[in-house]
């Protein structure tokens, strides 16, 4: 895509976001805003990449929303349409952008809301994706692996739940953002890691959530910019966005130690490591800066030749202490077996509970490379074997395979 | 709740691929069992064999073969048992059919409940 082409497409998702956030706000009718909306979001996502971003997106996108709006008020019966309070948000949107200012960035109310406690965790991030960024249903529901029909009925019901319980859009105070931000940051994350899990399959461009996980990252950091771990949370996906190219080859997968790192994106990574001092200097310890900082030692490692084993073991030890998640154990096990210490890392695979682990693929293919470290061979097939079978990727399962042999056995089950 | 994964795949890409990338193959679906049998979930399941081998029958006597035009055809199938649909679509991605061709995930109707 085209740069002027990809600054359009921009200038329509932040206005869509910001109108979208206004409009809800105020009727509190998120399903309603987003009807009124839909058909000019979509006239602009068509007409703009050709004729460029008009000078006031939001005006031009209220204007092609108006229509609907008046309709809608004509005929009362009209489900939602009809709501006054949607159509008084329109002309107060439209008094704000009578005066020079930008229009009003609420976006972050909607953020706060789709993370809201009272919505299911499972379907924080869909919400978020539809809402902020205006993605249809379907192409989020292939990339969280549920059916389009079941993705529609889940966001329905989470919009009718914020209409009916009426969950207030607020700026998030001081006590919100304790207690709501770390939900935030995971539903982004989650964007992230659905775009991520998806990157190989044949269907990659359709399926890949990392370049709005990515933007929804950096619209927090500019929303919240005194909130060290949204800074550490944009750090780490930069990090990890930077070596994307470099993570296949002809299809297979590369390990970080092999990759080529010609093929790193290093001003990405001179951005997440910006962005990772900022959030040091705000002096809040939290596991997103610590996640990043393990990226940055890894980027560090392979930039300048330097050995950073056992400052990673000890990042990971703080992760574990803050935020003991069975990803950050798998991570810290890998970690000490980096720095030669295979048996510890076996040790603490072997404390985590059986039913938190037995369909974690990354746990198998851990434990699986710490066996062959420690020269266990059968073991080590076996737990191979389990990762593939848990895999979900070609590329994943080929290189699985083949450390597998590289071990030089024979298949333990049967078909 | 059970549900029966239907695997379709294109045939006689399996008769002309190598050797060695059949027993890849081979050996990504011994794992995705075993996968499936050590998550407990596993009912069935079983490789279909060419469907040149099929035979049609119908009241007015036996026929030779679907002999299907489409690219994808029938190979395989699944049966697991898991608690909802989200862990029925989670599984069948993980199947290497998935990969290669599709895999239809259908629930079994259950008589009598």
């Amino acid at each position: 895509m085209s740069d002027a082409r990809a600054i359009a497409k921009e200038a329509a998702r932040a206005s869509y976001g910001r109108l979208l956030a206004w409009l809800s706000s105020r009727s509190r009718d998120v399903a309603a805003a987003e009807d009124a909306l839909g058909d000019a979001f979509r006239a602009a996502l068509e007409t703009w990449p050709e004729t460029g971003a008009p000078a006031s997106p939001e005006a031009w996108l209220l204007t092609a929303a108006r229509r609907k709006l008046i309709d809608g008020a004509r005929r009362r019966n009209t489900r939602v349409l009809s709501t006054p309070a949607l159509t008084l948000a329109a002309e107060e949107a439209e008094a704000a952008m009578r005066d020079d200012k930008p229009f009003p960035d609420e976006r972050l109310k909607l953020l706060f809301i789709c993370a809201h406690p009272a919505i299911d965790a499972a379907i924080r991030t869909p919400l978020m994706l539809q809402t902020v960024l205006g993605l249809d249903a379907a192409r989020i529901a292939s990339a969280f692996l549920v059916s389009p029909r079941a993705m529609s009925a889940r966001l329905v019901r989470a919009k009718r739940k914020i209409k009916v319980a009426a969950i207030p859009f607020d700026t998030p105070g001081e006590q919100d953002l304790a207690s709501r931000l770390p939900a935030v940051l995971e539903a982004i994350y989650a964007a992230f890691g659905a775009g991520w899990d998806h990157e190989a399959g044949a269907e990659a461009d359709h399926h890949d959530l990392t370049g709005e996980a990515l933007y929804l990252a950096s619209l927090l950091t500019q929303l919240l910019p005194d909130e060290a771990e949204c800074w550490g949370l944009f750090s780490l996906m930069l990090h990890a966005e930077a070596r994307k190219e470099a993570r296949r080859k002809n299809g297979a997968y590369i390990p970080l130690s092999d990759h080529d790192i010609s093929r790193w994106n290093t001003k990405m990574i001179a951005h997440g490591e910006a962005a990772l001092a900022h959030a040091w200097r705000l002096k809040q310890r939290g596991p997103y800066q610590i996640e990043a900082a393990i990226q940055s030692a890894h980027a560090a490692a392979r930039l300048h030749d330097r050995d950073v084993s056992n400052d990673i073991v000890m990042l990971y030890q703080q992760l574990v202490e803050i935020a003991p998640t069975i990803g950050a154990y798998v991570g810290y096990a890998g970690a000490l077996a980096a720095a030669a210490r295979a048996e510890e890392g076996l040790r603490l695979l072997d404390t985590l509970e059986a039913v938190r682990v037995e369909n974690y693929q990354a746990y198998w293919a851990v434990r699986a490379h710490i066996l062959g470290q420690l020269t266990r061979k059968q073991e080590a097939v076996s737990a191979y074997e389990r990762a593939t079978g848990l895999a979900q990727d070609e590329a994943t399962r080929k290189f699985l395979m083949q450390k597998k042999s590289v071990l030089g056995a024979q298949h333990t089950g049967k078909l | 709740m059970k549900y029966l994964f239907i695997l379709y795949s294109d045939e006689d890409d399996w008769e002309t691929m190598g050797d060695a990338k059949r027993s890849d193959i081979y050996g990504a679906y011994m794992a995705y069992t075993d996968a499936l049998k050590n998550a407990g979930v596993h009912i069935s399941g079983a490789p279909l064999s060419h469907s040149r081998e099929a035979k049609r029958i119908r009241a007015n006597g036996v026929q030779d073969g679907p002999f299907a035009d489409g690219k994808e055809q029938l190979g395989g199938f699944y049966m697991v048992d898991v608690k909802d649909l989200d862990e029925a679509l989670e599984w069948a991605a993980r199947c290497p059919c998935a990969s290669m061709g599709h895999v239809e995930v259908r629930p079994i109707w259950n008589i009598g409940n």
